[in-house]
């Protein structure tokens, strides 16, 4: 209390409770309700005195009591005092009967079985003057209504009873006890609005016999105070909810436009929290107060700010696209770092579906790039290295804008470095040809490009991924470009040396397409057909599949680049999915091969000479299967699931893989997909995969098993302690049955999750028996 | 339903709790913890309301103290600013221009008056007399209760 520690007095709460005096009673139910919880063991005293009290002769002493049982009511207190209550719900003094309207309620919330007990008493209730009855007894029935769909019709018959109380409360004059600052008893008018909501839920007949004072409510409400806009606002939301007329729905509306443009920040929230949950229900009268809407992305208000941003994204339809998506590009330019990552995601979003052409929406992809900076989605980069592949007329227009804003480079835009060298590799030629008749620009010459490049190589703050991009579309400029061959070799030559080893492994094998293989690179380097991908699926698929990669090596590049999913998506759909390999034709097969010949490479050091035949496999592979681009980047991702593969390509052949779950709580699932392992048939070699299907990171994540003596366990190193959401982890156990017992095993999962650790037990016992045979 | 009311000094000290959910302490010393220092971060210009975990907060500075209700999703924010506001003037009408002292050294007339407007999370009583008058009745039962001249023979007068 106060800040200081006073558990130790309850006992001394329950004594002063059983004096007589009024005063330590009164202390005693203070202390009662302070200090108590519903764990208590002090609760059977306290309720034998609440008993007592509530049968008291003075009438404060058994408020006293009501008032405790109202504010620590337990499941148990509420079944032995129920009876009490209800018969001071019908007592003649109004003092009791509103509080004991009130206990009821909450013994209700406790224990809704209860509710029988109290609905004689209740109807008498709203035949009541005195407004703290009736609005307890409002508050009561709502309970009551909301808890049993029985109750509700039973109430249905008193909507005439509420529309008669609210009409006289609107119509009666000054009443200076009930009055506040000219409206008479907002609480209850809102108690009685909010019931009525209840009551008229999906009823055609008793919203009819609210629509009239509803009306006359949203019209006759002084709206100069909060108390009016409190009425209004409670109106609304019963208008909306229940089956009004339509012109009683765009009042509705209205009321929420007139409140978005009041002083109140408090009411223009409130207008746009509303607004959101009605926007698609009545798209067209909310359409109407879009230019107040974006208005309020001026707000100083960071919550107003962030409502209205979502609310401009529900408003966004075909007809409004491009003055919509000019605002929010305003919006997102000026907007803080903690609004661009979602005002961009919506932005893209918008523009996928309401597009009016592609060269629009290039633009806005672009304008997005550049104004949102490092926070744009990783898929993003995908989705428009795809559109502009696609969309084959405007390469050339789209490829200038994107060298115009990669010249005043920004090091906090690796996006939009990442597309703008994507395009200018792919499509160099077309920069330094295409008509610019219409566009206050200039094409760009060779030695200006390949400065900009050097400059993007060689800064400090570009990310690795951002250079493996640039180094890649400046080999690929080779071909494009005519006169600046000897400079570009100099500057791939160079990484032959660099420290990262993704670099240095693409500056050397590049190197050699500029020597010994010299014949190879125009075929190689050759600008790719247009992506024609169904969109929807393959994104998804990226996501989660380069965060797969990211899980799988912490240097790895964060990043989604299209040519690894490419590959993934002709390997099938999920890499670490067994069947995988089953369906694999010979293609794959060959990819494989050549990944354990990297692996080896890389392992061999730095002996160039038997990484050449392989590369050259694997794009001349990735180059017949239409593959978009950069090849290295398979190198990589097959490079991480390589041993991946390795060890289970010869296990799967024969028969089906039984997968159980073997844990599922809290958002993490965890499988074991069985193998026995054809050379040794004691042994079962188990794939464990835990999935997140949370919005947050798990990390830390460790997975530990123990099995009985009788068994033999080996662990394999997991693919990672990140687990992202809709990411996965896979680590293979095998198991040594010598005797062909049951096999049991405990697990046990720790992870932390936003900032807490958790720890999970669990015993999986559902092996099939089967496995053994 | 209002779950729980908090009052709270500009420097983050709490002034006064008042829970209608059972929690256990160490809950609710950290659910305190958290809002207080999550409203105090907040600017002037932003407003009233913030959604924290599936409950809507709605606060208001009078002076120095902090006036911070926590409400269910279906609950009205705008109805429980004048709820508090209600609070806050019976306060003022029964100390007479109230100030954080007064709530200090007389917490347990803060709570009384509190429990004579809200009785288990909801509206007991609209009318401002009506609170006073009992509050006022109760007092006076106290006093006769307490002999004359006790707090001088304890030398509290």
């Amino acid at each position: 209390m106060l800040g200081y520690p006073a558990h130790f007095g309850q006992l001394e709460c329950l004594k002063l409770i059983a004096s007589q005096k009024f005063t330590d009673k009164r202390i005693g139910y203070l202390g009662a309700m302070l200090l108590l919880d519903e764990r208590q063991d002090v609760h059977l005293l306290i309720t034998n005195c609440l008993k007592n009290d509530l049968n008291s002769t003075t009438q404060f002493a058994v408020g006293l009591a009501l008032c405790t049982l109202g504010a620590i009511a337990s499941p148990e207190m509420a079944r032995d005092l129920a009876s009490e209550v209800e018969r001071l719900m019908n007592s003649p003094n109004a003092y009791i009967r509103k509080k004991a309207a009130l206990c009821a309620y909450r013994i209700i919330r406790r224990v809704p079985e209860l509710l029988e007990i109290f609905l004689p008493a209740t109807r008498s209730l709203l035949s009541e003057k005195n407004h703290g009855v009736l609005i307890t007894g409002v508050t009561l029935i709502t309970e009551m209504c909301q808890n049993s769909p029985d109750t509700l019709e039973h109430f249905k018959k008193i909507v005439p009873n509420l529309v008669r109380i609210l009409k006289n409360l609107i119509l009666a004059g000054y009443s200076p006890e009930h009055d506040v600052s000219g409206v008479s008893d907002p609480f209850l008018q809102v108690k009685i609005l909010k019931l009525l909501r209840v009551l008229g839920r999906n009823d055609a007949e008793a919203s009819e016999a609210m629509n009239d004072i509803l009306a006359q409510v949203a019209t006759n409400t002084e709206t100069s105070k909060n108390v009016g806009n409190t009425i209004l606002y409670e109106t609304v939301l019963s208008i909306m909810d229940i089956k009004s007329e339509g012109g009683l729905r765009v009042l509705a509306v209205n009321i929420l436009g007139r409140f978005l443009l009041n002083n109140d920040k408090n009411i223009r929230y409130v207008a746009l929290n509303t607004l959101l949950k009605t926007v698609h229900v009545d798209t067209s009268a909310v359409q109407r107060h879009r230019s107040t809407i974006l208005e309020c992305l001026k707000d100083p208000d960071v919550s107003i700010r962030r409502r209205a941003m979502e609310l401009s994204f529900a408003l966004v339809n075909p007809q409004n696209v491009r003055t919509m998506m000019k605002e929010m590009i305003t919006f997102l330019e000026k907007s803080d770092a903690e609004f661009k990552a979602q005002c961009s995601a919506g932005i893209i979003h918008a523009a996928e579906r309401f597009a009016p052409n592609k060269k629009w929406h290039l633009d806005t992809l672009l304008k997005v790039i550049i104004a949102a900076g490092n926070y744009v989605r990783d898929d993003v980069i995908t989705c428009m290295i795809q559109l502009i592949s696609e969309s084959t007329s405007q390469q050339g227009y789209i490829t200038l804008q994107l060298w115009k804003a990669l010249q005043d480079d920004k090091i906090d835009k690796q996006p939009l470095i990442q597309v703008a060298t994507w395009a200018i590799g792919e499509y160099g030629d077309l920069l330094l040809t295409v008509s610019i008749e219409d566009m206050d620009m200039v094409r760009p010459t060779e030695d200006e490009v390949i400065e900009v490049y050097q400059r993007l190589l060689w800064s400090p703050q570009n990310s690795a991924t951002t250079k493996q991009y640039t180094l890649l579309s400046l080999t690929k400029l080779s071909t494009r470009f005519i006169n600046s061959n000897p400079k570009i070799q100099q500057i791939v030559s160079s990484f032959c040396s660099s420290l990262h080893i993704e670099l240095q492994q693409r500056g050397v094998e590049f190197t050699q397409l500029f020597g010994k293989h010299g014949n190879l690179r125009a075929a190689l380097l050759e600008r790719m057909p247009p992506m024609e991908l169904v969109r929807q699926e393959t994104d998804a698929q990226a996501n989660g599949d380069s965060e797969q990669l990211e899980t799988k090596s912490d240097d790895s590049p964060k990043h989604t680049n299209n040519e690894s999913n490419a590959l993934l998506d002709l390997l099938g759909s999920d890499s670490s999915d067994l069947d995988v390999i089953k369906t694999t034709n010979t293609t794959t097969q060959a990819v494989t091969n050549s990944n354990n010949q990297d692996l080896l490479d890389l392992l061999g050091g730095l002996d160039v000479s038997p990484s050449i035949p392989t590369t050259d496999t694997g794009l001349n592979l990735i180059s017949e299967n239409n593959n978009p681009s950069i090849p290295f980047n398979n190198t990589n991702s097959n490079f991480l699931t390589g041993d991946f593969f390795s060890t289970n390509t010869n296990t799967i052949k024969e028969k089906d893989v039984p997968t159980l779950t073997a844990f599922e709580r809290n958002g993490l699932k965890i499988t074991f997909a069985l193998e026995k392992l054809p050379e040794a048939s004691n042994t079962l070699s188990i794939n464990v995969t835990a999935t997140n299907t949370t919005l947050s990171n798990m990390t830390d994540f460790l997975f530990q098993a123990a099995i009985p003596k009788t068994f033999q366990i080996q662990m394999l190193s997991p693919s990672g302690t990140v687990l992202v959401p809709n990411g996965e982890i896979t680590q293979v156990l095998r198991v040594m049955n010598p005797n062909k017992n049951v096999l049991k095993m405990r697990v046990r999962i720790s992870y932390t999750i936003d900032g807490t650790t958790v720890q999970e037990q669990t015993e999986v016992n559902n092996f099939p028996n089967t496995i053994w045979d | 339903m209002m779950q729980f009311m908090l009052l709270f000094s500009r420097q983050g000290k709490l002034r006064l709790q008042k829970w209608y959910v059972a929690h256990p302490d160490k809950l609710k010393k950290k659910i305190t913890r958290e809002l207080i220092t999550t409203i105090l971060a907040r600017k002037p210009k932003m407003c009233s309301f913030l959604e924290w975990r599936d409950l809507k907060i709605v606060y208001k500075r009078y002076a120095s103290l902090y006036f911070c209700c926590a409400i269910e999703q279906e609950d009205n924010e705008l109805l429980t600013l004048e709820v508090i506001h209600r609070y806050v003037e019976l306060l003022d009408k029964y100390f007479g221009s109230v100030c954080e002292l007064d709530i200090i050294f007389n917490f347990e007339k803060a709570y009384f008056i509190l429990d004579e407007l809200l009785l288990g999370g909801e509206i007991q009583e609209t009318s401002k007399k009506n609170v006073l008058k009992a509050i006022a009745a109760q007092d006076l039962l106290q006093e006769e209760e307490t002999p004359q001249g006790f707090f001088e023979d304890h030398g509290l007068g």
